[in-house]
């Protein structure tokens, strides 16, 4: 059958399953415009592209399908490279698609023109220049294979403006093969079976849980296997929810910003299974003394995770769900006889780490930014979707807000974003209309995206927005206090908006907490309306994030409150 | 940790782009090509790349995994050791008197090299060899004056099975 690039590129997306596509129009993508228009694909405009990637990234980590966003070409697709960078540095699975100029005019410098293949490059898990309309079926096909398959990842494919708009025959295109790309899904059985021998032999044993575990679908299987085997669980900023923030094995989050009780019993380990992770410098603090007294296993699907950072005992290539299933079944109830008796001292000692230095703030005075996110926590029995932004607002929901559902985290862990809150959210409200979403945002951070507020106005996504706003940018500040001599170089905010009038400006609700008695009612009243609201809660100026470990010592060395 | 010299041959997709992947990934990480070479193979679709790059063990592995990676990297194999046959090409565009022909020429001839042009002043040379045997060749014609110099880098194939 004839059909328009366009129109080929509808039935690609349809028949991967798409529904909903986040873009904003121009020039080099109106042919697809007018045709998306003739579909039932739901089309979100946003108000700024790099919006339109994060929202994407959100949905496809509320969903777990692949997330989809269409960009114009030149400014359109480069304001998306932030997006991009953002997903490829989490493993989240969309598809970029971006308009070209007609193909006879690419490297002319036409109007609108940019190489974005060649700037997304180093920032995509793969990308696509489509050159013939012949090719553009074969192609969407493969990018959606590459996006969601091993490693996931954002992939690109930049269409010129003829191929959209000339006619070729459509041919359905065959199962993907590609013969260069062979993603290990299935773990070596004799790697695994010794790491199940250690698991029954370890007398301090710590399971460190990340994002490829919420990515594989394992949640449930690490859950598994660490109440049986009695081994306590510490997960990276990108593995919270990974495992349930209310079990009593869990250790909270590990790293820079990590519970005392995750960082020090890391320290004392004679095994650490590492399950998803890539030892980010966050993490790890200084490498050397990184759980230097444990074995160490790292089991995860990209060969290149493994040995980057951190020397491993035990190399596990795999998928993360399969080979915690597997393990979980090698080991046999008979060989754990007895564990409980061989665990007590071990979490008898953790028990203490755990009451000699909780997570903690002084209160008193002005509104607590940890208060706020407890009572959100309070107030949401702990079911919502978290987005946030970066740096002090991301930290504190890590900490104060108990993960105990996998996908419920939604933050930019490997790039740091700022900015990414905000639409992220929106793209999980949408993929998740039923449930209460939540953008934890900081006073700095939120005015990075700001604009997709209209866009939450426009679709009545009822996303809540909490500010807590102290009128710095405080982990930069918090820096400057702790190593920079207090010399608070560019971080004070002399002037802010008014957050509820701007809140009202673009239609949704304004609200304002500036004492620690307004906090639940101002809360309660947010989260009572489906609209989209923003509220100012004006929290004590210069609160700290603790424990602290300082950028490059070791993880055990920790400031604390 | 020392660095070694390494050096790496691949198969790639034959398309647009893929020189800048693969290039791409050694500057984005910081690591140094110090040569690379690449053309088609007897199949048009698919392209061998040969770089050579000084790293220390851990950093090879690093480099050999994340050019695996690259979905356009069909094959990638080490060319290091005896079990593989290396070789380089240079051409050297030498400044030689006409007094000095004669010992040029004896040189040029002890290492089975050629005279691809020549001309009142110059002669310009093509050795080929391991690239130690290369390196030899040019430094015996350095105190002659080399003008210009092209060196492809080792490329090299794995031994067949005897």
């Amino acid at each position: 059958m004839e059909m328009t690039g366009a129109q080929i590129l509808m039935t690609m997306l349809k028949q991967e399953g798409v529904d909903t596509i986040f873009g904003f129009p121009g020039g080099a993508v109106i042919d697809i415009y007018d045709e998306l228009a003739r579909t039932d694909i739901r089309h979100i405009l946003v108000r700024h592209e790099q919006g339109a990637v994060h929202a994407a990234d959100g949905y496809a980590r509320a969903s777990g399908k692949v997330g989809v966003c269409l960009v114009t070409s030149g400014p359109g697709a480069t304001n998306t490279v932030t997006g991009i960078a953002s997903a490829h540095a989490d493993s989240i699975p969309i598809v970029i698609l971006t308009g070209q100029v007609p193909t006879h005019l690419i490297g002319n410098d036409a109007f609108q023109e940019v190489d974005i293949v060649g700037i997304t490059r180093p920032c995509t898990k793969h990308n696509y220049l489509v050159k013939s309309i012949a090719d553009l079926a074969r192609t969407v096909k493969e990018a959606f294979f590459l996006a969601r398959s091993g490693r996931p990842g954002p992939v690109l494919i930049d269409i010129p403006k003829d191929v959209a708009s000339g006619r070729s025959v459509y041919e359905p295109p065959g199962d993907v093969y590609l013969r260069s790309y062979n993603p290990t899904y299935q773990p070596h059985r004799k790697q695994l079976s010794e790491v199940a021998r250690l698991i029954e032999e370890a007398r301090q044993p710590v399971i460190f849980a990340g994002g490829g575990v919420l990515r594989s679908g394992g949640s449930e299987a690490l859950t598994r296997l660490a109440r049986r085997t009695m081994i306590p669980v510490t997960t990276s900023l990108m593995g919270l929810g990974a495992f349930p923030g209310g079990d009593p094995l869990f250790l909270g989050m590990i790293g820079m910003h990590g519970t005392y009780a995750a960082n020090m019993s890391t320290g004392a380990c004679d095994l650490l299974l590492a399950v998803g992770v890539r030892f980010d410098d966050r993490v790890t603090g200084k490498t050397d003394l990184f759980a230097s007294q444990a074995k160490i296993v790292h089991i995860d699907i990209d060969p290149t995770s493994i040995r980057k950072n951190v020397q491993v005992g035990i190399p596990v290539v795999g998928d993360c769900r399969i080979s915690l299933q597997l393990l979980d079944e090698m080991v046999t109830d008979a060989r754990l006889a007895g564990l409980a008796d061989r665990r007590a001292p071990w979490l008898a000692r953790i028990a203490d780490w755990k009451r000699s230095q909780p997570l903690a703030y002084q209160s008193g005075g002005a509104i607590k930014p940890q208060y706020v996110i407890e009572q959100v926590h309070a107030l949401t029995r702990g079911e919502a979707i978290i987005a946030t932004e970066v740096g002090q607002n991301q930290m504190w929901a890590a900490q104060f807000y108990r993960f105990d559902h996998p996908d419920h985290f939604i933050t930019s862990g490997g790039l740091g974003t700022m900015g990414f809150g905000l639409p992220a959210a929106i793209g999980a409200q949408i993929a998740c209309p039923d449930k209460t979403v939540v953008d934890i945002a900081g006073d700095g951070s939120i005015q990075m995206n700001i604009q997709e507020l209209a866009t939450a106005v426009q679709y009545g996504l009822p996303v809540k927005i909490v500010i807590l706003n102290n009128g710095y940018l405080g982990m930069v500040r918090q820096w400057q206090e702790l190593f920079f001599g207090k010399r608070y170089s560019a971080t004070r905010m002399d002037h802010a908006p008014d957050f509820v009038k701007l809140a009202e400006a673009y239609g949704a609700v304004g609200l304002r907490a500036t004492q620690p008695a307004d906090v639940v009612p101002v809360l309660q009243e947010a989260l009572a309306v489906r609209r989209p609201v923003m509220i100012d809660f004006v929290v004590e100026a210069e609160e700290g994030v603790y424990p602290m470990v300082p950028s490059g010592a070791p993880l055990t060395e920790m400031l604390l409150v | 940790m020392n660095t070694e010299k390494h050096v790496m041959t691949m198969l790639v997709d034959n398309e647009p782009g893929v020189v800048s992947r693969v290039a791409g990934l050694f500057s984005g990480k910081g690591f140094n090509i110090e040569s690379i070479c690449g053309s088609p193979t007897n199949d048009p679709r698919v392209s061998r790349i040969t770089i050579a790059t000084q790293a220390n063990p851990p950093v090879v592995e690093q480099i050999e995994k994340q050019l695996r990676k690259l979905v356009n990297v069909i094959k990638l194999r080490s060319l290091n050791g005896p079990g593989c046959v290396r070789r380089e090409l240079a051409l050297a565009c030498v400044t030689v008197k006409p007094e000095q022909r004669a010992e040029v020429l004896r040189i040029v001839d002890l290492a089975q090299g050629k005279i691809v042009d020549a001309g009142l002043s110059h002669l310009i040379v093509e050795v080929s060899g391991e690239q130690e045997e290369v390196q030899t060749v040019l430094n015996l014609l350095k105190p002659y004056g080399i003008k210009k110099l092209a060196r492809t880098g080792p490329i090299g194939l794995i031994r067949e099975p005897k």
